[in-house]
């Protein structure tokens, strides 16, 4: 019979992170649960951007706080990550996403993000090869950024193993074990697809894509639905640009990897839930038609590989992180919905202290499941 | 120095080292771009899954190789968008 002090179900950038920083502060009897290999879901298909420019304070000083873990990550963990700050320049097409543009830059000055607003021509200047046809104006952080999330969440890993903790790759969760004691129940382990029983103090729902169904194995509701997102990448090019573009107007993000290849992601409006993870010609016609229409240099440039992910949208976009009322020694960091990766050094850090009963060193209550309890607020717009 | 991914320029010095520090092919293809250049693979996976298989014993058919993804070969984004535009006009 195994017995841990902390099971993470899923691998991916969250679950090996929360791994890390645990580990990190002492507490090695942690085991990490992937069914498929490290980074495997929606962690290694994710677009890999960092970026603070959001539409609300609390969700500013989160990615501010990831940005600074971020800046140091590859000392801290002694391994290349492909950081790259590079910026990140939002474009605004419409009358009302100027005014959102505006809204949202002073509130993210206010709060210390170095953001401003740029012209059209300032964005040409700082990417060239970008048609700024139709911009009205543009949001400029240059201390946004993007890095590999494959490598990220390998060099957890690697420093989680480092300081003892185990891993058990290619072993699928299917059910919790929780008891029963006096109306209240409290998490006693996990049952693995092979039959064998794991159990554990704690348990952290880190399942992405998957998590609503791995908090009903908890007797846990949550409030997420995944979808899919599609994403391509080019044959390499030298750099010619450096931040990640975003135009919320195309439904559109793209950047330059650090191998060369333009990744870029096309955020279906018509896509329904589902966990599916197929590519379409469809999207890639799509994407490449969008993707003209900004950077038409990009015409002779041969795309080498599509494939697609999944947000595990919450309610408000949003993350749902923390406790469960009634449900004793369980946890969640789920409801990512699409920036999960860059929220991971914040988020994991901040996990790990929760689950040992110590203050988080960011606010992160405001992102407990019982938000939703009165109605839910949709003041973040900035998602795509 | 023997190259297995010659897009990528990935040795099988390299595969050797991790495949000794137990990570999958899945893994290593994304620690080292191993298959993730201009032929995707065509070449290499295969090779580097024999060279896992014997150094982790296992059996070749315990190595999942990674998803064949489209496109089969490079494609312009101009084509793609001739397409798009010429779906648009039927």
């Amino acid at each position: 019979m195994k017995n841990y002090d902390v099971v993470i179900i899923g691998g991916g950038v969250i679950g090996c992170c929360v791994a890390y920083n645990l580990s990190k502060m002492g507490l090695k009897n942690v085991l990490v649960i992937e069914k498929d290999y490290l980074s495997s879901g929606s962690t290694g298909r994710c677009g890999g951007g960092i970026r603070q420019q959001w539409g609300t304070e609390a969700n500013c000083r989160l990615a501010m706080e990831s940005v600074k873990i971020f800046e140091q990550l590859e000392e801290e963990l002694g391994e290349d990550i492909e950081w790259h700050q590079g910026g990140y320049l939002l474009l605004a097409f419409t009358e009302e996403e100027e005014e959102q543009f505006k809204k949202n830059v002073a509130l993210q000055q206010r709060v210390g993000v170095p953001v401003r607003l740029v012209t059209s021509q300032e964005a040409k200047e700082i990417v060239p090869a970008l048609n700024v046809e139709g911009v009205r104006v543009a949001s400029y952080c240059p201390t946004d950024g993007h890095a590999n999330p494959s490598k990220v969440t390998i060099a957890y890993a690697k420093n989680a193993k480092k300081n003892g903790v185990d891993f058990l790759i290619g072993r699928e969760v299917v059910d919790g074990i929780v008891d029963d004691e006096g109306g209240n129940k409290v998490v006693r382990g996990v049952v693995l697809d092979n039959g064998e029983k794991i159990y554990a103090d704690k348990v952290l729902n880190a399942a992405g894509a998957f998590s609503r169904e791995v908090g009903m194995m908890f007797g846990v509701e949550i409030p997420t639905t995944s979808y899919r997102h599609q994403i391509l990448v080019t044959e390499p090019l030298e750099r010619f640009f450096d931040p990640l573009i975003i135009s919320f107007y195309h439904h559109v993000y793209f950047r330059q990897e650090k191998a060369g290849g333009v990744v870029m992601g096309y955020g279906d409006p018509k896509e329904l839930p589902s966990t599916k993870v197929n590519s379409t010609f469809d999207f890639a016609k799509t994407m490449a038609h969008q993707i003209l229409d900004l950077m038409p240099v990009l015409r002779d440039v041969r795309v080498v590989r599509q494939w697609a992910g999944s947000y595990n949208m919450s309610p408000d976009a949003q993350p749902i992180l923390g406790t469960v009322d009634g449900v004793e020694g369980y946890y969640q960091a789920v409801g990512f919905s699409g920036h999960g990766f860059m929220l991971a050094p914040a988020v994991g850090r901040a996990m790990a202290e929760m689950m040992l009963g110590k203050d988080t060193f960011v606010d992160v209550s405001y992102l407990s499941v019982n938000r939703f309890k009165g109605g839910v607020d949709t003041s973040e717009v900035a998602v795509v | 120095m023997r190259f297995v991914c010659r897009c990528e320029e990935v040795t099988e010095e390299e595969i050797v080292r991790l495949a000794k520090e137990g990570y999958s092919l899945e893994e290593i293809k994304r620690m080292t771009r191993m298959g993730m250049g201009l032929c995707q693979g065509r070449t290499c996976l295969r090779i580097a899954a024999r060279i896992i298989a014997g150094i982790q014993g296992k059996d070749l058919s315990e190595i999942k190789l990674p998803t064949s993804r489209q496109p089969v070969v490079p494609v312009e984004l101009g084509k793609l968008n001739e397409a798009f535009v010429k779906s648009k006009d039927e």
